[in-house]
């Protein structure tokens, strides 16, 4: 899958999660960026993701993500 | 995947592809009345939503709350929730949930792992909360169950410690608060230290957790509490799904987040049946629900009910299901469109019908539209349409009730019957938190009785459903492809059958290639997709008339201005040939009454009434003008005979 697709299928989950349609992510987007992505909310982000793309993250690899670029690397890594 | 039926409720329809955008729409709507907000936000949460649909909507309601509007008139009810997990996404997926049952809640949820402080301090905010009830929501992590294979007397005193422990929660939160408490069983880990050995060993995780929950329900049952049964729940969709470690491990989720629906669900059930929410009523449609096959086609040795057939054995079981509900006082009706005579046949007669007349209440067969007949059911019963569950297999059927009779809970039903029963319990309609000597006779009030009421007028608006329904017609002369199945609607059909004239496939052939008859085969399809083929007709040309030889069809498209439509399409061939008049008979047997009027409704005139019963009609084709009908028609495969405007496709 292109970095451009995941990028796409990426807005529509961070839209779903936060409901907020009008997010466009970019490699440096954290989560200071984005209204109600805390920890909490991190977690059913990255369930809503796992689900999306078929994958599975370990406790570690959710733990280090710094921005939206790190997830859409360890996205790759997977598929 | 089995576990599917329960993580995705999938007795509730499926979320439409609008449902953000009509959660927006609610709440830009600025006019909205009061009373209209909470049923149309109780619209939105009939749908099996996910967590995510859930917290959408459960913003819905936080936002209008917000700006002053009122939920009513669901009943409202303050739920605290307590935990040594993270109960942080549950709140908002019970606030949403309750909303589907009839409930409008406010739910806090105490700051994480801080049962025992909550509970016992009296300023505590579960305390001062004025909650109606408390989720107190522990799972093995948070009572001291301390493993001791082999060691009897140190399980024993694990398991009282675990029960001491919640006691005091419980007790705690009743002397401060006066809330009433809703405890759980323990879901225990799938793993196993032995092995198949741990079951029996005093002292292992499995036998601990066993003893507790079997000590909570005895406990519970003696209570004013209220006990959900997560292990049950846990146990029904897998312990090793259940049960995500890692998802323990980052967030101390106590469960698999795919399964957060289903339990807030079960929560809500427990609510709704404490503000006397549950349904009361099953009312039960008759060909394939019940038995298999239709009754008035197939007859009283066609249907399939009973052991030995894989269908009649899962019609059996939808049958055992029916009459345990109604042993603990859920009342039995019937709809169907049928004859009555004919579809309290099998009741009377089949051997291995568990079902009989004496278990039902009201049976209703005609062949009036299902909502108008659990209306007059309802009222008959003078119980409240929310008060009703109708299990039927035809998926048009349902959505109609659902959408003229928004209160009645309707399950969607898949298409092998051998799951009838498992979704009917699965969906928990009948969730009842305890069990009186009047339910156990409720049902035996109505024992005399399998009776029939008077309709009133329709109650649906049925012109907007039909249109809705976007049917498209296919009509087409027979031909080679459609032969096969031509012929076996000819030796089968029954009901609803002008002529009952019997057909072998080659007189069948003949009929086609015969320039003086013309011959209709049509389908119909719709949003539910396509029925097939569900009418066959034939005219005999006679000068410049046509005999109707053949009208017969499918009962499955009464009720839809099919009949008139087929007329229509009559006609317009018979502009085509040239043709003045329309000549139709009745010819009675025993199955066909339904029949008797179907040329008078449709605007002939009787010519003559033979000794046999046999009746004949007329129509004149230059004197009956076109109507507008609720659906599309596509001719196919004239363009020979008669080039049309439409047949471009053929």
């Amino acid at each position: 899958m292109q970095e451009g697709q995941i990028y796409e299928r990426l807005n529509v989950i961070f839209g779903d999660v936060f409901d907020d349609d009008s997010l466009a992510l970019k490699a440096e987007t954290t989560a200071d960026d984005v209204d109600g992505w805390d920890s909490l909310s991190h977690i059913r982000l990255v369930l809503s993701v796992e689900k999306a793309f078929s994958v599975k993250f370990s406790a570690a690899e959710v733990g280090k993500l710094k921005n939206v670029g790190e997830l859409v690397g360890l996205i790759q890594s997977k598929i | 995947m089995a576990d599917d039926l329960y993580a995705r409720l999938a007795w509730l329809p499926p979320k439409p592809d609008d449902f953000s955008a009509s959660c927006r729409a609610l709440l830009a709507e600025e006019t909205a009345s009061a009373a209209d907000f909470g049923r149309r936000v109780q619209a939105l949460a009939q749908y099996a939503l996910d967590e995510n649909a859930l917290n959408r909507l459960a913003k819905v309601i936080a936002l209008a709350r917000g700006a002053g509007k009122s939920l009513a008139p669901l009943t409202p009810f303050r739920l605290g929730v307590l935990s040594n997990t993270t109960s942080h996404f549950l709140v908002p997926a019970l606030v949403a949930t309750a909303v589907r049952h009839g409930i409008d809640l406010v739910c806090e949820e105490a700051d994480f792992d801080q049962v025992i402080q909550e509970a016992l301090n009296p300023d505590s905010m579960i305390n001062r909360g004025k909650f109606d009830a408390v989720l107190v929501a522990i799972d093995h992590h948070g009572l001291p169950l301390r493993p001791a294979p082999g060691d009897a007397e140190a399980a024993a005193r694990s398991v009282d410690e675990a029960m001491k422990q919640l006691a005091t929660v419980r007790e705690g939160i009743r002397a401060n608060s006066n809330a009433l408490c809703i405890v759980q069983t323990l879901a225990r880990p799938p793993e196993t230290l032995f092995g198949s050995f741990d079951l029996g060993l005093a002292g292992t995780l499995r036998n601990l957790i066993d003893g507790f929950n079997r000590a909570l329900a005895e406990d519970v049952a003696g209570s004013k509490d209220i006990l959900l049964d997560v292990a049950q729940m846990a146990e029904t969709v897998g312990l090793a799904n259940w049960h995500d470690p890692t998802l323990w491990n980052i967030g101390k989720l106590p469960f698999a987040s795919q399964y957060i629906a289903l339990y807030v669900d079960h929560v809500c059930r427990l609510i709704a049946s404490l503000r006397g929410k549950s349904r009361r009523c099953l009312v039960l449609d008759l060909d394939n629900t019940l038995w298999g096959g239709v009754i008035g086609d197939d007859g009283l040795e066609g249907i399939l009910i009973g052991q030995g057939d894989a269908t009649g054995e899962a019609h059996l079981e939808v049958q055992r299901v029916a009459l345990s509900l109604r042993d603990r006082g859920i009342v039995l009706a019937v709809s169907s469109k049928n004859n009555d005579d004919v579809a309290r046949k099998p009741f009377k007669e089949h051997p291995e019908m568990l079902l009989k007349e004496d278990h039902l209440a009201v049976f209703q067969a005609n062949w009036s539209d299902k909502a108008s007949n659990i209306t007059a059911i309802a009222e008959e019963l003078a119980l409240g349409l929310e008060s009703f569950v109708f299990l039927d297999d035809n998926p048009a059927e349902r959505n109609i009730v659902r959408q003229t009779l928004p209160a009645v809970a309707v399950p969607e039903l898949p298409a092998d019957p051998a799951y009838y029963a498992r979704v009917l319990l699965a969906s928990g309609y009948f969730e009842a938190i305890t069990l009186s000597d009047e339910d156990r006779k409720r049902a035996a009030m109505y024992q005399d009785n399998a009776r029939r009421v008077a309709l009133q007028k329709n109650v649906a608006d049925i012109g907007s459903y039909l249109l809705s329904l976007d049917m498209v017609m296919t009509v087409q002369p027979f031909d080679e492809v459609g032969r096969a199945r031509i012929a076996q609607l000819i030796a089968k059909s029954n009901q609803f059958n002008l002529t009952t004239r019997r057909y072998t496939e080659v007189e069948v052939a003949e009929a086609e290639r015969d320039p003086d008859c013309m011959t209709l085969q049509i389908r119909l399809a719709d949003t539910f997709g396509d029925n097939g083929m569900i009418c066959v007709i034939i005219c005999r040309r006679s000068d410049r008339a046509w005999h109707i030889d053949t009208w017969l069809m499918s009962c499955r498209v009464l009720g839809r201005r099919v009949e008139e439509a087929t007329l229509q399409e009559i006609l317009f061939q018979a502009r085509q040939h040239e043709i003045d008049t329309l000549i139709g008979t009745y010819r009675p047997t025993e199955r066909n009454n339904l029949v008797e009027k179907h040329y008078e409704k449709l605007g002939f005139t009787l010519l003559e009434r033979k000794d046999d019963g046999t009746t004949v009609w007329q129509l004149s084709v230059a004197e009956t003008p076109e109507v507008e009908l609720p659906m599309q028609v596509r001719r196919l495969g004239f363009a020979e005979k008669a080039p049309l405007p439409l047949a471009a496709e053929a």
